[in-house]
């Protein structure tokens, strides 16, 4: 099986343009949050919050941003220009990675750059999806934007790979399934990654000056919870396909290479996370960090484990 | 619910009577159980395991790769003996790792068990009356309506279709609604929790029935039959299996095919086969059924499971004595480098035919030994190497031994390798040594020819059995299912009361009713707030008073 050059090529062409579109959009989704005004009221918020743990409404500074319609804040037009270049990055990003495909004629996750530029694709994908379903998150755009462009570099950058097949062993169906299902599963987990750091900055007021202009406590746990519960089953789903192909090509389904480890520690984490939501005294701080480990554990499997500890996964290649 | 411990029934000391030994003892255990049982220990066995299994990823395991334990061994010479102890490179094998797991099991058991049987009990009761004081609940709100109270509740009816719902009326004439839904959440978390036990104990399973093995097999149509642990070069069985009972069945390998890209990194691997199931070899059949067995694709036959899990070269050597007779040994050879040029090294071993004599035998043993190359290439210090994986231009650098092999002193040999003893003890000693293609021939002292004839290429088989796994897979879909069910469903109670307003409600008109609306989200706290406002909007037009907490 030979590589299309030309069709290659556009693919990291897109690939670039995306990383651009990604940076300007984190040029205003930050001038977002550097304008955005914050009543008095809402500056305790916080601390309300935090007494009752109850479900209930956001009391956020909803009017800033939603109902009041004629005034329609600058934060909240730079908010909106984030947005709509989120979306656009989006596009061109899903454009670079079916070219990939094309390109190389085989599907389009067959070593780092392409996974990981997959799991960015995820997380953006994730983020707007929430925030068209609950505009009050979208100040903490920057937040999510920041991560997720950072890894975008370190994908165009020290993971790049040129377009080419694939060893035999990578040459399955269960590609698709497996590395597709973990992919979306790791993509979405960076979200409530992040919301549980925000959710732990707001709670504690530190840093104050970040804090302040967050969404409010309630929002982000509600938040972390939701893509989390969604998650974590497609995550398990994942790992249990990676078993299926691993029983067909390795000659066992389940033999503790490191990545398969890694995987395993991760997801007993986001099932503590599970049970911490439940268990008196764990509900609010300690689940967030708990939820926050997940997702490290989630990034040290890609990075560490793939270019440090050598294993049978190791061949999907830098 | 959320709470984290039973409920603990209290203590009631009967009769006065001083607690005796038994009964502290059994409070003891009582204690313990609960203490074992409770939400926080399963939190923190959870983490345990977490930070258990991660040593396993990070120090090298003896089961993965061995030579990477000796590495370690030889870099940290005084910790590597520490760890050895700490079982730090078998941790998936090591009795600490088993106490965490089985504890977190036990915990399991205790914390599901009793709140599946409540959770049984709830779901055949009726759902909960309504709270007189509805504004006490996390969601409340109240309003008046123009409707009259039968109009409301139809509409109640309405919106709360598919809940599990009662009617009342309360004595002040005022109609309740109870209403709660989700109840297959609970069986979503039952049906993950048991099948994790069930997970478990397929592993548990395989490791007690299953067996795998190691067998190298020539591709030139060379057969093996998996009937006794003898056939293997090396086998690993299960606790329970004594490798009596194999699965019988045969494979022949008629031919190995690998494409490599230019650069050498492999592209396809196959193994052309017949195989005979058991079925065939009972009814005594003839025919072998055709098959292939690739990467990602092995034979299943007998509920075994056949691998190719490598491939390498077995030379072939003729040795002509000075009498004119000749033997021609092709043992397989070895591939010894890491990066896959498949350069290999091993021993053919050879017996001068008709010589019986004891002490005639120990002197006249010939063994090939020496380096092979597929693609032969000779780096800047004359040394052979091997530039291809591919049998291009086959190269054999060898020593030819003669002497005693050792054969005859009852230990067991690698076929791979000369007894190490043997040279050292002066008993065994080289005779000639020569760099061989294809048709060369070296010439000993005694007038021996020994001549390179050919490559046959072998691969190497592993048979793996495991009863559990099917059982495992099936488990971890159930496990899924659960799961997905227990984290989508929302377990949700929501109560109306509807009391007619021309009494002392507060809209004050007569023929409308005055509506109260509560709601308790149940086991998760995350977003009942908007879909209680919705239904809040649906029930009540003009709320009066709400809250939200
Ligand atoms: C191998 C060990 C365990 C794993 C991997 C695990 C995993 C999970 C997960 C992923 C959930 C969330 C899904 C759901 O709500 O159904 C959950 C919930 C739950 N687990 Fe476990 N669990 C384990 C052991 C235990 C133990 C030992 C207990 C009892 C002490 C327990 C009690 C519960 C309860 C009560 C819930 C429901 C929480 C709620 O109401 O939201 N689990 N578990």
């Amino acid at each position: 099986m030979l590589v299309d050059p030309i069709t290659s090529m556009w693919s990291d062409r897109l690939f670039q343009a995306t990383l651009v579109v990604l940076l300007l959009a984190m040029v205003f989704t930050s001038l977002e949050y550097a304008s955005r005004r914050v009543s008095k009221a809402a500056r305790k918020e916080p601390a309300a919050v935090g007494a009752a743990a109850g479900d209930g409404a956001t009391a956020e500074t909803v009017e800033a941003d939603g109902d009041a319609r004629p005034a329609r804040t600058r934060a909240d037009r730079y908010g909106r220009v984030g947005v709509s270049l989120m979306l656009l990055a989006l596009l061109l990003h899903a454009g670079s990675i079916v070219l990939r495909g094309m390109a190389t004629y085989r599907w389009p996750l067959g070593n780092m750059y392409e996974f990981t530029s997959a799991l960015c694709l995820m997380a953006v994908g994730a983020w707007l999806v929430l925030v068209y379903r609950h505009p009050v998150l979208r100040p903490a755009g920057v937040f999510v934007l920041t991560p997720i462009v950072l890894l975008m570099f370190v994908t165009g950058t020290v993971l790049y790979a040129e377009a080419a097949p694939v060893v035999p062993a990578l040459q399955s169906y269960w590609i698709i399934i497996h590395v597709t299902t973990i992919t979306i599963g790791s993509g979405m987990l960076l979200v409530p990654g992040v919301a549980s750091l925000l959710f732990l900055m707001k709670r504690n007021e530190r840093p104050a000056a970040l804090a302040a202009k967050l969404p409010g406590a309630e929002a982000l746990d509600r938040l972390a919870y939701r893509v989390t519960v969604l998650a974590f089953p497609l995550y398990t789903f994942g790992i249990i396909t990676g078993a299926v192909w691993a029983e067909a090509a390795w000659g066992r389904f389940w033999g503790w290479d490191p990545k398969e480890t890694v995987a395993f520690v991760a997801w007993v984490l986001y099932a503590a996370y599970l049970h911490a939501r439940a268990t008196a005294g764990w509900r609010t701080s300690r689940a967030a960090w708990i939820n926050t480990a997940g997702f490290a554990t989630i990034v040290f499997n890609l990075f560490f484990i793939n270019m440090v500890v050598a294993g049978l996964h190791s061949y999907a290649g830098v | 619910m959320t709470t984290s411990a039973p409920p603990a029934p209290p203590d009631t000391p009967s009769g006065g009577s001083r607690p005796g030994p038994v009964r502290t003892v059994l409070a003891f255990l009582r204690n313990t159980w609960r203490g074992l049982t409770s939400m926080r220990t399963a939190l923190v066995l959870l983490f345990l395991l977490a930070l258990a299994a991660m040593p396993g990823a990070l120090l090298p395991q003896r089961s993965l790769n061995e030579f990477l334990v000796d590495d370690f061994y030889a870099d940290h010479p005084t910790a590597a003996p520490i760890v050895e102890a700490l079982g730090g490179f078998e941790v998936f094998a090591s009795p600490w790792f088993a106490a965490i797991y089985l504890l977190l099991m036990i915990s399991l058991v205790g914390c599901v068990l009793p709140r599946s049987l409540e959770y049984w009990h709830s779901m055949r009761a009726a759902p909960v009356a309504t709270p007189r004081n509805l504004s006490r609940l996390p969601h409340h709100a109240a309003g008046g309506s123009t409707d009259d109270p039968d109009a409301v509740l139809a509409r109640v009816r309405g919106a709360l279709r598919g809940w599990r719902r009662v009617e009342r009326t309360e004595p002040g004439g005022a109609t309740t609604v109870s209403a709660e839904r989700g109840y297959l959440r609970e069986t979503g978390n039952l049906v993950f929790h048991l099948s994790l036990i069930g997970i478990l104990l397929g592993l548990a399973g395989g490791k007690m029935y299953g067996y795998e093995g190691d067998v190298i097999v020539r591709a030139d149509g060379t057969e093996f039959c998996n009937s006794s642990i003898l056939g293997y070069d090396t086998f690993r069985a299960g606790l329970r299996v004594d490798g009596t009972d194999l699965h019988d069945f045969c494979v022949r390998v008629d031919r190995f095919d690998g494409s490599w890209l230019p650069n050498g990194q492999p592209a396809t691997f196959g193994a052309q086969i017949g195989y005979q199931s058991g079925e065939d070899l009972a009814a005594g059949e003839e025919t072998w059924r055709p098959d292939e067995i690739e990467v990602n694709h092995p034979l299943r036959t007998d509920g075994d499971r056949v691998y190719l899990t490598g491939y390498g070269y077995a030379p072939e050597f003729t040795v002509t004595w000075p009498d004119g007779q000749s033997r021609t040994g092709d043992i397989q050879w070895r591939p010894v480098d890491q990066d896959g040029t498949q350069l290999s090294e091993g021993a053919t071993k050879f017996e001068r035919p008709g010589v019986t004599d004891p002490e005639a035998r120990r002197t006249s043993q010939l063994a090939v030994t020496g380096t092979f190359a597929p693609t032969g290439a000779v780096d800047p210090e004359g040394n052979l190497v091997s530039t291809h994986p591919d049998l291009r231009s086959p190269v054999a650098d060898v020593v030819v031994m003669r002497g005693d092999l050792g054969i005859d002193d009852g230990r067991g040999q690698s076929i791979f390798t000369v007894d190490q003893q043997k040279i050292d003890d002066g008993e065994l000693r080289a005779a000639a040594e020569s760099r061989l293609g294809i048709g060369d021939t070296v010439t000993l002292d005694d007038g021996t020819v020994v001549r390179f004839d050919g490559v046959t290429p072998w691969v190497n088989l592993q048979v793996g059995h495991d009863p559990g796994q099917v059982w495992v897979l099936a488990f971890s879909i159930i496990m899924v299912a659960g799961l997905a069910l227990s984290l989508t469903i929302t377990r949700r109670r929501f109560w109306v009361r509807v009391t007619p307003a021309d009494g002392d409600g507060p809209s004050g008109t007569s023929g409308g009713s005055r509506v109260e609306l509560g709601g308790l989200a149940r086991t998760d706290r995350a977003g009942y707030g908007e879909e209680f406002d919705r239904l809040t909007e649906l029930l009540a037009p003009r709320p009066t008073d709400k809250k939200d907490g």
